[in-house]
């Protein structure tokens, strides 16, 4: 195959996805209301609680809105990816995953762009989110909002993977329900998504250290920094490590050992 | 182009589904993969589209090993699955540009290869549609429409005419039929409705997973000595 094989392909699929996002624009759009939320009244009622101290990437005192909204922003990637990665494996994509596996082109590359496409909508998603952020004076700096794509695209592809792999390999999780409740309630709460983890380190010091150890909190942090012009190595060196090794295991769960849902005419 | 497969068995687990299975398609033939539910014949497509491993045995296309050159083998191959594999919220061309471009073909050539096979099917004042619009029959014919525009050698379909009237499942047969005839495509479909196989098909009989008649329809019935295929078919597997 050649690199227009490539091209035409990654056009394709991400011309569907954006299809496919503008026909259910409805459902995106309320996709919105959960984080927005969290912003407005889950923060307002907080803020009288929590002190937030001046921590990097912040260079004076802020208000909670301002702190946990890099925190939302990896809410709406965690929540569309991990959906988006259950209906590509499960009922009503299952259709769809079939015709994209009869695709000669190789499979991780099949399956990395369908992440990357999904992921894309998402990161639309963020950026509406952020705009209406303003709204309640969260404000990072004007070059922010284009320095914190790499970090929103990374965040967006590890999570999918993440959700990838969980959808292959993990029967029992087959519901929605079931991957809230064992996975993304507890990659959110223990993150640095709702308070900076030194807080969680004075809590409890056992949980900072799963806090520490859960990437998404990385993620965060590498979208909270680079929202604010600031350089955090380490953030992107997990995230990126994570992304690649995860992706890794989510496509080899695709090879034809493994596609024993799609191969048959009912899903087992 | 050929097909062949050699010796082909799969299991689910302890389950064996397919027990060594042989056969070779004739270039440019219908072939009908006939079956009661549960016989194995979606293992077997499984296996010819790769969504399933081989386990043991080969599939050999135009003598390339599905095995060892799986991407050349795909490219040759069209498949029309048992449940709708369309994005209903999509138009119909949007969703033969999909395809296409899952291919490799440029927005250009898969417009032009999508508005012939539409025009061809009778659908491309359709194409702008979405396919939620569309009956069964009709979404059944812009699947194979999709499948061939890639254009393979081997179209599969697994019991396409699922969930159809009669008159859409009569439709479907004999275009199916005239794309052997005019461009020597070779086809397996799938079906557990005798009613769909003419005596002059090529038929293959599966049965738990055993391959038990292999040959033209009146050619079978003359050697188990049965009036019709539907006999022969009761005989051979207990089944109506």
């Amino acid at each position: 195959m050649k690199a227009a094989h490539y091209w035409h392909c990654f056009v394709g699929i991400q011309t569907r996805e954006w299809l496919r996002f503008w026909q259910q624009r409805t459902r995106f759009a309320s996709a919105l209301v959960r984080p927005l939320l969290w912003l407005v009244v889950f923060a307002a009622g907080f803020r009288a609680v929590l002190g937030i101290s001046i921590i990097p990437p912040y260079q004076t005192y802020i208000t909670y809105e301002t702190y946990i909204a890099p925190g939302l922003c990896g809410m709406i990637i965690l929540f569309n990816s991990m959906q988006g990665a259950l209906s590509m494996v499960y009922d009503r994509e299952l259709g769809s995953m079939r015709v994209l596996l009869m695709s000669p082109l190789p499979r991780p590359f099949l399956l990395v762009t369908k992440l990357l496409a999904m992921g894309v909508v998402s990161v639309g998603q963020v950026y509406v989110f952020l705009l209406l952020a303003l709204l309640v004076d969260v404000e990072p700096p004007l070059w922010g909002y284009l320095a914190v794509l790499p970090a929103l695209i990374l965040t967006s592809l590890m999570l999918g993977a993440l959700g990838l792999l969980i959808a292959t390999w993990i029967k029992q999780l087959e519901n929605f329900a079931g991957v809230m409740n064992f996975v993304i309630f507890p990659m959110f709460f223990m993150s640095s998504a709702l308070y900076p983890l030194w807080r969680m380190n004075e809590a409890s010091p056992w949980l900072y250290w799963i806090c520490q150890f859960n990437p998404f909190t990385h993620a965060v942090e590498a979208i909270r920094f680079s929202l604010y012009l600031e350089w955090n190595p380490m953030a992107f060196g997990i995230t990126a490590t994570v992304t690649v090794i995860l992706s890794l295991l989510a496509t080899a769960g695709f090879r034809p050992q493994r596609t024993k849902i799609l191969g048959t005419s009912t899903p087992a | 182009m050929t097909i062949e497969a050699r010796n082909l068995s799969f299991r689910y687990g302890d389950k064996p589904v397919l027990k060594e299975v042989s056969f070779a398609l004739t270039s440019g033939g219908f072939h009908a993969l006939l079956g009661p539910n549960g016989a194995g014949k979606s293992t077997l497509f499984g296996l010819l589209t790769r969504l399933l491993a081989l386990q043991q045995g080969d599939i050999l296309m135009a003598g390339q090993s599905l095995k060892k050159q799986p991407a050349e083998a795909m490219r040759k191959i069209g498949v029309v699955f048992q449940q709708n594999a369309l994005d209903l919220d999509l138009t119909v061309r949007q969703n033969l540009l999909y395809h296409a471009a899952l291919h490799g073909l440029s927005r250009k050539q898969a417009r032009t290869r999508g508005d012939r096979e539409l025009e061809r099917f009778a659908l491309l004042e359709r194409a702008n549609e979405p396919v939620r619009k569309l009956n069964g029959g009709h979404r059944r014919r812009v699947e194979i429409a999709r499948a061939l525009l890639h254009e393979p050698s081997l179209l599969l379909l697994d019991e396409p005419t699922v969930g159809l009237d009669v008159a859409s499942r009569r439709g479907l047969s004999d275009h199916v039929r005239m794309l052997c005839d005019a461009d020597g495509l070779t086809v397996l479909w799938a079906t557990h409705l005798i009613e769909e196989v003419r005596p002059e098909d090529r038929v293959l009989i599966l049965h738990e997973g055993k391959l038990l008649a292999d040959g033209a329809g009146h050619d079978i019935c003359e050697a188990e000595g049965t009036r019709d295929l539907a006999e022969t078919f009761h005989t051979l597997t207990g089944a109506g």
